[in-house]
């Protein structure tokens, strides 16, 4: 078994308004930043995983992902492994 | 017959909703601990109850989903048993796909504790004892009550008669200002397709005696009951 560490980010769909992201983002132009836009607020987990190889770490965090982490109803994921 | 009313660790409207359920008929209530792993015979309504799950981690909604009780609660309700959840019990509801959508911040990003006014659709089970198109007021206490689905789902959800309860003014009219949370359509409650499923944000348990300074709520529990004499 080999050991991988995996990080998964988390956010709404590009078609959600993303309210914390609206705000953060007046927040922004307040502070005279006005050369920044489309903020987006997300989540990020890390997690270690055994798993017999890449393949198999990959469908397992893909797994979790789509049952658990994110609400695909909302939500997008995406995930690095090494 | 009974109610079982479930209780997660933050549950925090399961005696007010234990209270409601148990004073208008002879039927027991009882509680059924997240952690059992099945459900009495005899139980016709399961509520789950308004709080905070798990603490809202992840998402409200999203880890009580996998607690062990509610492979039971889905078997229950695929059987035709009537299922109601009211505010953190709609948003496991939707997390677990009983219902369609999901629950995201309010539109304000401000938690929401008020009464609102609400128009009934009284044609499921559980708003059969309102007259239709009646205005009822309900409070609400929620942080992600803004009821989101795609078009599709809320297209379905309006052929199929399937939105409850609409949040409204007093008079009973749709406006930007009677929409507390930024639902779409302004949906504060829908039914699943077969009607044994009730989802809605407010909180009719707790305005279920005056008492409390209004009843308006006690119709979902007497329609309940109606259905499971």
């Amino acid at each position: 078994m080999k050991k991988y560490k995996a990080e998964i980010k988390i956010t709404l769909r590009e078609n959600i308004l993303d309210v914390q992201g609206k705000t953060i983002e007046h927040a922004l132009f307040q502070l005279d930043y006005d050369m920044m836009g489309n903020v987006r607020i997300g989540k990020y987990i890390t997690l270690d995983i055994e798993a017999q190889n890449d393949g198999q770490a990959e469908e397992l965090v893909k797994d979790a992902c789509q049952k658990l982490l994110s609400n695909t109803v909302i939500e997008d994921f995406s995930f690095t492994l090494e | 017959m009974s109610y079982g009313v479930i209780v997660f660790p933050g549950s925090n409207c399961d005696h007010d909703a234990y209270n409601t359920a148990g004073k208008l008929s002879s039927a027991d209530v009882r509680y059924i601990w997240h952690k059992e792993s099945s459900i009495p015979s005899d139980v016709k309504c399961i509520i789950i109850p308004g709080g905070f799950s798990y603490g809202d981690y992840l998402r409200c909604g999203a880890v009580a989903r996998f607690s062990s009780v509610m492979n039971e609660v889905i078997n229950f309700a695929k059987k035709g048993g009537l299922l109601i959840g009211i505010c953190n019990g709609f948003q496991i509801l939707t997390e677990c796909g009983l219902l369609p959508g999901a629950l995201l911040r309010n539109k304000s990003l401000n938690f929401l504790c008020r009464d609102t006014y609400l128009k009934v659709n009284n044609s499921s089970v559980f708003t059969s004892q309102y007259g239709e198109g009646d205005v009822i007021r309900i409070p609400i206490a929620h942080g992600e009550g803004n009821y989101y689905a795609d078009d599709n789902t809320l297209k379905s959800l309006q052929d199929n008669n399937l939105i409850a309860f609409t949040y409204v003014t007093e008079n009973g009219e749709e406006s930007s200002g009677s929409n507390p949370n930024g639902s779409a359509l302004s949906i504060a409650g829908i039914t699943n397709k077969q009607g044994n499923v009730l989802g809605m944000m407010p909180h009719p348990e707790r305005y279920s005696e005056e008492l409390l300074g209004c009843s308006d709520g006690l119709g979902v529990f007497e329609s309940i009951n109606l259905a499971i004499s």
